[in-house]
């Protein structure tokens, strides 16, 4: 059969696994320039799958579609790194503030925009927000089907294609036919490393905003090799509604934010001598806490 | 209209205890604004399974039985829930934050245009004042859940969009019957009036379920590992300790991203809920998404090297110190004092 055309639905978070001291402002917000940007990880396993049909299927594209400031483009130029024919990086002064349904409706008329595909292909969850929302309302947003958490996808036939899920309590086997989206766990395997050749190809790959500052030699560089640029959409571009992106398109609101604080309890202190822990074995045999 | 609805989950007949959970906080918020309490259960084989909801105080079970709604998949289920809130309007809609509810959720708010929140660690009704419209809103669903890997805790509220929907995780919130005598009424949905043939798109070929192997939720001793353990080797000693103190071993976010323990294990807001009896962390710091999932332990004793972990502010013991140097000599003193 002829090659698949993929989307690869990414997205550049906060690496809130190391989150340190300064992450915090004295007001009890976010400071995110503290933290280092990442690509999401399980946009990664997404992607792995997305290459994956790409080695079995020849003439199978793989585009990259993220939303996010201007410097999320690297991991557009990550994707292609490792693989992705290329990318869109979807930006606009107009999505700051959106909720997920917001950023699944302005992903959503990107991807109308982009063009036809056979099969989306996203993360289950950024572990900036851990909510798993934004794949599924991408869609119902676009009227198809979806299979979620999905950690293999076992082929791709004849417009149908068969996906091995990873459920809390077993695994599953669903068939579905195309165009879907499919949602990938971080129970898939890793994504490959960069490959040598794509690195060289496309180190110089930037967005126009990237390239602002740069002299003429650079815009000769990439009229000869449009592969290098990274494209940009915004608002207009895609043709969405102003008031159904950003804040005013959000249902969802934050009313407060409260930094954590803890109940204190009046906590013992004990030393790792063996007189205290014995002890305090002692006291939770002997009060039923054990045993 | 305007009523609490609540998404049940069925498997082989059975209701979900997250379901029942959710049903019991779904009638004190019922209680509270002066509505009445929805069920929606969706599957096959159906008969009879009103009198395992209204013990729980469920004013009408809506039920939507067919052959083709068992195994569960997205389509028919999103139809059926979609347009029976576009007829009914409820106020609030509750799922449990399972496989499915996390499937389905957000499906239906995305067709509805209803915000959804996920991962709830509490639901509270309460007031909001809108200072820049000028507007004041009475009785919204506040919200409330860790974000942004456990550092602030936010209340999100929808005021204008309904349902207001959110997901909570099962042992989140406590399962309690309101009457064993307590009916309600049945209302049996037409299926064809709700899925169209397209729905079926997708189907499951294969299916191996297994019973939760660990069962950390219903053990009354927990010795959890956090990152801070450091190796596959101290996460050994940990299992080591709960096999001769009678627990089961429990693991941070990071203990399970770092390999160290299964996911099954993962205690806290992505993860299970847990009340034991006792709950000792060892290596764990203690953000609130860990926490969350177990702040209501009986008794904890935190064992960690830096004296200023936040888990110790919660904790009934602290011990500063090396676990490879501590949990050994636990292990040996338990051994000794026991009968």
């Amino acid at each position: 059969m002829n090659g698949l055309k993929i989307v690869v639905l990414a997205k550049q978070v906060p690496d809130t696994r190391n989150v340190g001291k300064d992450a915090m402002k004295a007001d009890g917000t976010v400071n995110r320039a503290a933290l280092p940007a990442i690509f999401n990880p399980e946009d990664l396993n997404a992607l792995e799958q997305a290459l994956r049909l790409k080695d079995q299927y020849p003439g199978t594209t793989i585009t990259l579609l993220t939303m996010g400031p201007g410097r999320a483009a690297e991991i557009i130029r990550e994707s292609m790194f490792r693989g992705a024919d290329g990318g869109y990086l979807l930006t606009d002064r107009a999505f700051a503030g959106s909720d997920t349904l917001a950023t699944s409706y302005a992903l959503a008329c990107a991807i109308k925009s982009i063009g036809e595909f056979d099969l989306l292909i996203c993360g289950r969850q950024a572990i900036d927000g851990d909510t798993a929302q934004v794949g599924p309302q991408v869609a119902e947003k676009l009227g198809i089907p979806q299979i979620t958490y999905a950690e293999a996808i076992l082929s791709a036939n004849n417009g149908s294609i068969k996906v091995k899920r990873r459920l809390e309590r077993g695994v599953e086997v669903a068939e579905g036919k195309l165009p879907l989206l499919i949602t990938v766990n971080g129970s898939a395997p890793d994504c490959r490393p960069r490959n040598a050749k794509l690195t060289m190809k496309y180190k110089r790959a930037t967005s126009i905003s990237e390239r602002q500052n740069n002299s003429e030699d650079y815009i000769t560089l990439y009229n000869g090799r449009p592969y290098l640029n990274i494209p940009e959409l915004n608002l207009k571009d895609i043709q969405a509604n102003d008031a159904e992106v950003g804040l005013s398109g959000s249902p969802t609101k934050v009313k407060k934010i409260e930094n954590v604080v803890f109940q204190v309890k009046e906590s013992k202190i004990l030393s790792t001598s063996d007189e205290d822990i014995e002890g305090l074995m002692v006291e939770m045999i002997s009060n039923h806490t054990i045993g | 209209m305007n009523n609490i609805f609540v998404y049940c989950e069925v498997e082989n007949g059975i209701v979900a205890d997250v379901s029942l959970e959710l049903l019991t906080k779904g009638r004190k918020l019922a209680d509270q604004l002066n509505c009445q309490l929805e069920a929606l259960v969706i599957g096959s084989n159906l008969k009879g399974v009103e009198s395992q909801l209204f013990p729980y105080g469920v004013d009408r079970v809506n039920i939507a039985d067919d052959a083709r709604l068992e195994p569960y998949t997205t389509s028919p289920h999103t139809s059926i829930t979609v347009k029976l809130f576009q007829e009914e309007k409820p106020q609030i809609a509750l799922l449990g934050a399972t496989s499915i509810g996390r499937d389905l959720g957000p499906r239906v708010s995305s067709a509805l245009h209803s915000g959804l929140t996920a991962d709830c660690t509490s639901l509270e009704i309460g007031g909001h004042e809108d200072k820049k419209e000028g507007k004041i809103y009475e009785n919204l669903l506040y919200q409330i859940r860790p974000a942004f890997g456990g550092n602030i805790v936010a209340t999100i509220i929808n005021p204008d969009c309904r349902p207001q929907m959110a997901t909570v995780r099962e042992g989140v919130m406590k399962k309690e019957i309101v009457s064993e005598t307590f009916k309600g009424e049945v209302r049996e949905l037409n299926v064809n009036d709700y899925v169209s043939e397209a729905d079926f798109a997708v189907s499951v070929i294969e299916r191996h379920m297994e019973a939760s192997k660990v069962n950390i939720k219903n053990s009354s001793i927990i010795v959890a590992g956090g990152y801070g353990v450091g190796s596959r080797e101290n996460f050994a000693l940990l299992t080591q300790l709960a096999e001769v103190i009678g627990g089961e071993v429990g693991a941070s976010r990071a203990a399970v991203d770092a390999g160290y323990a299964d996911h099954d294990r993962q205690i806290g807001q992505t993860g299970v809920t847990v009340r034991p009896k006792l709950y000792i962390a060892c290596g764990i710091s203690g953000q609130v998404q860990h926490t969350a999932g177990m702040q209501e332990s009986s008794m904890i004793i935190s064992i960690n090297t830096d004296p200023q972990a936040p888990i110790n502010q919660i904790a009934d013991y602290v011990i500063n110190g090396d676990i490879a140097e501590i949990v050994p000599k636990m292990i040996k003193y338990y051994k000794k004092n026991s009968k």
